[in-house]
């Protein structure tokens, strides 16, 4: 069985995995990062969303194999010093979740989406989102949010 | 009603996105940010998949592949052998204590309710149905015993169409029949109004399969310590569950506790007794050790109920000026191969808002429900009433392009007056209260409706390639399921009272216990604005349980827009018993007559003087009971149970502007207006995201989805990739509103709104590609309205 080393949150593991185990079975069933959960099986949904070295990727394509050396974040990992990220703080002030299954993944591939385009318009968000979907919103206040949390992550920047 | 009532209290949000505030310290009525998104947020969620136990196994289960067929052998035994597994069963093993799934509605008296084992013993009426199980120490393992469970299957023939399930020659379903039961409700004489009537509109319309789609597969887990049994489940319905769970498979009701941690959506299709949550219960009986079961979304395509699949055929009798004579409704409505929980109560939930918002004298409802070799279907987001009112909303735009009337206006005529409530339907129903004009007249202002009118002629004289379409729906529905009383003359098994429990703890701080069974819906924050202004408490001094049936003994659970209306109401009035306690309490503390007390900010006070308690002293000397006055227990607490005498009637107007590419038959939605009135509202921000997602889901079968299978019985679309959820890429932003006319029907003033938006956005959308089309002599489009069917029924035009 390949042994990978990969760093989760901050924390780093070594951990003996089947070739075939997806990021998203580790990360859920071995290091109880539960976090950031499955929706599909045909990597439509994006609930499943974490960064991988930076840059969002769905947990559910990708094997633990792949992952070897490579550095994850999670949204258990997102805020500092239990803090919300300000993404996190917009989804709540706009009410952009309900259920909330989604929202991890949402949350992360918004973040992700700012890092390509750090004042997005309505339509670039709605495309950037596509690939994460949400029964319960209608994603209004989702858009909102996104807006939102790059104003305020914008704002951050700035504000030395 | 006051004319305030009747006028634009509500939150001034189209223009601005801002929500105005209530005056004052008032909770109710403010936008409070949720309690519950925090840990939704940050990750610490507790999914059902999320839960470990010590020595815990993993559950899968084989399916069948075949629509139709006899079972001739399964042989788990190569399974078994391999490493990791644990355990492999057949229906056989199970057939002595399987028990059959329940269905609680028995809806007339010649119903046929069939035999419907949890694990399918000799045959098998859907692709998906569960006919073998493996038991493995992972996931990974189990899916590899899966394939080595060998079935044999002799095929029956699929049995697809339900007009062609009702012919005398067609092969069964089930031994008696492919008819499950039949229904006929009248009200006057329909046959007068239709004979020699200046108008009649005949119809027929089809409500596709829907797949519900909550974002978190479903999951169970159950555990043992050999006497009592605990299971966990993504359902909506744990108090519902554990009566029938117990009645299903013997165990004990009072050895058996039920828990919904965080339940990821439900939109209906978590009000079910499914039989995983049976088989699970059994596997931890007999094997002693908790399994978990976490259905892939394939799986729960397949085998999650699903909502509609309805053929509806109308026949509406109208005056020449377009005042409406009398309705003839006969619904075929398909159950799927089996009656689940409430299946057949579907339609009928329907039966009585075919009329919707009109008044008229006559009006007939037959309805068959018939059984196919489909997964069954049950309760999906409306239940019945988006059935019914996207049939009479898309009529009404018939009536009103045969009479050459705006249909804004053929509504009018026929709507009952705001100075008519409370009104008796032509079916039977009392709506309590309402305002049709205003909210019409609100969304009609909004949307710009003379402009886009003005907008579509120009594009129809230019014969503009992209033609516009305005679509309206006036709709109201009875939700708020429901008062026990009602539910016992449809012969539903069980009552529609909700439970609330109000505790002050030593310490001044509350905890609130609710019969209600949250997920998504924000019942912790709505909750706590109740109670906070009800006993005068900080909002974040209020804690709220639910989901467990250990925790809240008593409750009916979550659906039909029932939470608030009658789970909220629960809550206020256990608040007014804690008081009428505490007030006793405080008399006898502050030395005077309870009737000298005044209750204000959250502490009594002897009226005219300084002299007060506040709650938090009194509960604090009702914990310590050092002394109480005569008659008075210790601690400060105290529930209550509310039961409706009526359901309630939130209404609304929703207008949709769509252009119809006449060339690629793309339809895109270019506004969407929705001003609805569900009466009082104590969450404004909770209220909005409500409609906002029922107003998608709406869309979505108007638009997109449709569980497809083919003649064989195989569905086509178990995927996400195939079943087309839209994305935020799919749907544009919408502009909301309300109006306020408080419900007469319960102490808040409130009325449902988790249906709402699906209710009334399906025939709001359809009337607008109609519209767009109606220039080329096309009446419908079947849903969804994809760009090839447009496209066809251009071609099918211009030929
Ligand atoms: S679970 Fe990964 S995309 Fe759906
Ligand atoms: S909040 Fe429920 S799926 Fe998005």
């Amino acid at each position: 069985m390949p042994r990978i080393a990969i760093t989760v949150d901050g924390i780093k593991h070594e951990e003996d995995v089947e070739p075939r185990l997806l990021l998203v079975h580790l990360l859920r069933d071995r290091l109880g990062r539960t976090g950031t959960p499955v929706g599909c099986d045909t990597t439509n949904c994006g609930a499943c969303t974490v960064m991988l070295d930076g840059r969002s990727v769905k947990s559910c394509s990708v094997l633990a194999v792949q992952a070897d050396g490579c550095d994850v974040v999670t949204i258990e990992g997102l805020g500092a010093n239990g803090s919300l990220h300000p993404m996190q703080q917009a989804f709540h002030e706009e009410h952009a979740l309900q259920c909330g299954y989604c929202t991890p993944g949402m949350v992360m591939a918004a973040i992700d989406l700012l890092r390509d385009d750090p004042d997005p318009s309505e339509e670039t968000i709605r495309r950037g989102l596509e690939g994460n979907l949400c029964r319960c919103t209608g994603y209004c206040n989702i858009v909102r949010a996104v807006r939102r949390g790059a104003q305020e992550m914008g704002q951050a920047v700035r504000t030395p | 009603m006051t004319e305030l009532d009747a006028g634009l209290v509500g939150e001034q949000i189209a223009e601005s996105g801002q929500i105005s505030e209530p005056d004052g310290a008032r909770e109710i009525g403010r936008a409070r940010r949720r309690k519950e998104d925090r840990r939704l947020l940050t990750g610490h969620t507790r999914w059902t998949d999320n839960l470990q136990q010590p020595g815990m196994l993993h559950v899968m289960f084989v399916r069948s592949p075949m629509a139709h067929a006899r079972i001739t052998r399964v042989d788990v035994s190569a399974a078994r052998d391999l490493p990791g597994v644990v355990a492999a069963f057949s229906g056989r093993d199970f057939a002595d204590e399987q028990g059959s799934l329940p269905c609680a509605w028995p809806v007339s008296e010649d119903i046929v309710i069939p035999d419907h084992p949890p694990m399918a013993v000799s045959q098998v009426r859907y692709v998906g149905e569960a006919v073998a199980c493996v038991i493995a120490t992972d996931r990974y393992r189990a899916a590899d015993a899966l394939e080595a469970v060998e079935v044999d299957y002799e095929p029956l023939p699929a049995v697809m169409d339900m007009n062609e399930a009702l012919a005398p020659d067609s092969p069964k379903v089930h031994e008696a029949g492919n008819k499950a039961f039949s229904v006929t409700i009248t009200s006057g004489d329909v046959e007068a109004a239709l004979r020699d009537a200046p108008v009649v509109i005949d119809r027929t319309y089809v409500q596709q399969r829907l797949i519900p789609s909550a974002m978190e597969p479903r999951a169970v887990l159950a555990s043992t310590d050999g006497d009592t049994f605990t299971l966990w489940s993504s359902t909506q319905i744990p108090h519902v569950l554990r009566v029938m769970l117990a009645v299903t498979t013997g165990i004990p009701e009072h050895r058996l506790r039920v828990i919904a941690p965080d339940v990821g959506g439900g939109f209906g299709s978590k009000l079910q007794v499914t039989a995983e949550e049976v088989l699970c219960l059994l596997l931890t009986r007999r094997l002693g050790v908790p399994v978990k079961w976490t259905e892939s979304r394939s799986e729960g395509n397949l085998t999650v109920h699903h909502g509609r699949d309805q053929i509806q055929h109308l026949t509406l009798a109208a005056e020449a000026d377009g005042r409406i004579r009398g309705l003839r409704v006969r619904l075929l409505a398909d159950m799927g191969a089996y009656l689940m929980l409430v299946t057949p109560g579907i339609p009928m939930l329907g039966a009585s808002m075919f009329n919707g918002i009109y008044k008229m004298d006559a009006y007939e409802f037959g309805c068959t429900g018939v059984f196919t070799t489909k997964m069954p279907t049950d309760a999906y987001r409306g239940a019945g009433r988006p059935e019914a009112t996207f049939a009479i909303e898309r009529i009404m735009d018939e009536l009103a392009a045969e009479l050459k009337m705006d249909p804004v206006e053929v509504r009018r005529r026929n709507w009952i007056g705001h100075e008519e409530f409370p009104y008796t339907t032509v079916s039977g129903l009392t709506y309590d209260s309402g305002n049709y004009e205003a909210a019409t007249d609100r969304a009609l202002a909004l949307f710009g409706y003379d402009k886009l009118r003005a907008e579509q002629a120009d594009r129809r004289d230019r014969r503009d390639p992209v033609q516009l379409g305005i679509g309206v729906s006036t709709y109201t529905e009875m939700c708020g399921l429901a008062p026990s009383r009602m539910l016992g003359m449809a012969n539903y098994g069980a009552g529609g009272w909700e439970h609330g429990s109000v505790r002050m703890l030593p310490t001044g701080k509350v905890e609130v216990i609710t019969g209600t069974s949250p997920h998504g819906q924000g019942h912790v924050t709505a909750w706590s604005q109740i109670v906070a202004d009800s006993l005068g408490v900080p909002f974040d001094d209020v804690t709220v349980l639910h989901g467990d049936t250990a925790i809240a003994h008593k409750g009916m659970d979550t659906y039909g827009s029932r939470s608030l209306v009658i789970g909220g109401v629960a809550v206020l009035q256990a608040c007014e018993k804690v008081k009428a306690k505490a007030r006793k309490l405080a008399a006898h503390l502050l030395e005077c007559s309870p009737d000298d007390l005044e209750f204000d900010g959250g502490a009594f006070t002897v009226r005219g003087t300084g002299s007060a308690k506040t709650i938090q002293e009194l509960a604090f000397a009702a914990f310590t009971a050092h002394d109480l006055p005569e008659g008075v227990e210790a601690r400060l607490d105290s529930d209550a149970t509310f039961d409706p005498d009526n359901y309630s009637f939130p209404h609304g107007t929703h207008l949709c502007a769509v252009e119809v590419d006449t060339e690629t038959g793309q339809a895109r939605i270019r506004s969407y207006v929705a001003v609805d009135d569900v009466g009082r509202v104590v969450n404004p921000l909770i209220v909005r995201g409500q409609v906002h997602g029922g107003i998608a889901q709406g869309i979505a079968q108007a638009l997109f989805e449709e569980a497809v299978y083919d003649a064989d019985g195989n569905l086509l679309t178990t995927t996400m990739a195939d079943y087309l959820l839209p994305s935020a890429a799919d749907l544009p932003d919408f502009t909301t509103d309300r109006t306020e006319t408080p419900s007469t029907g319960n102490p808040l003033g409130v009325k449902g709104v988790g249906e709402a938006g699906t209710i009334a956005s399906t025939p709001a959308v359809v009337n607008a590609v109609v519209d767009a089309l109606r220039p080329y002599g096309i009446d419908d489009i079947r849903m969804p309205c994809t760009p090839e069917r447009i496209w066809r029924a251009l071609e099918g035009a211009r030929s």
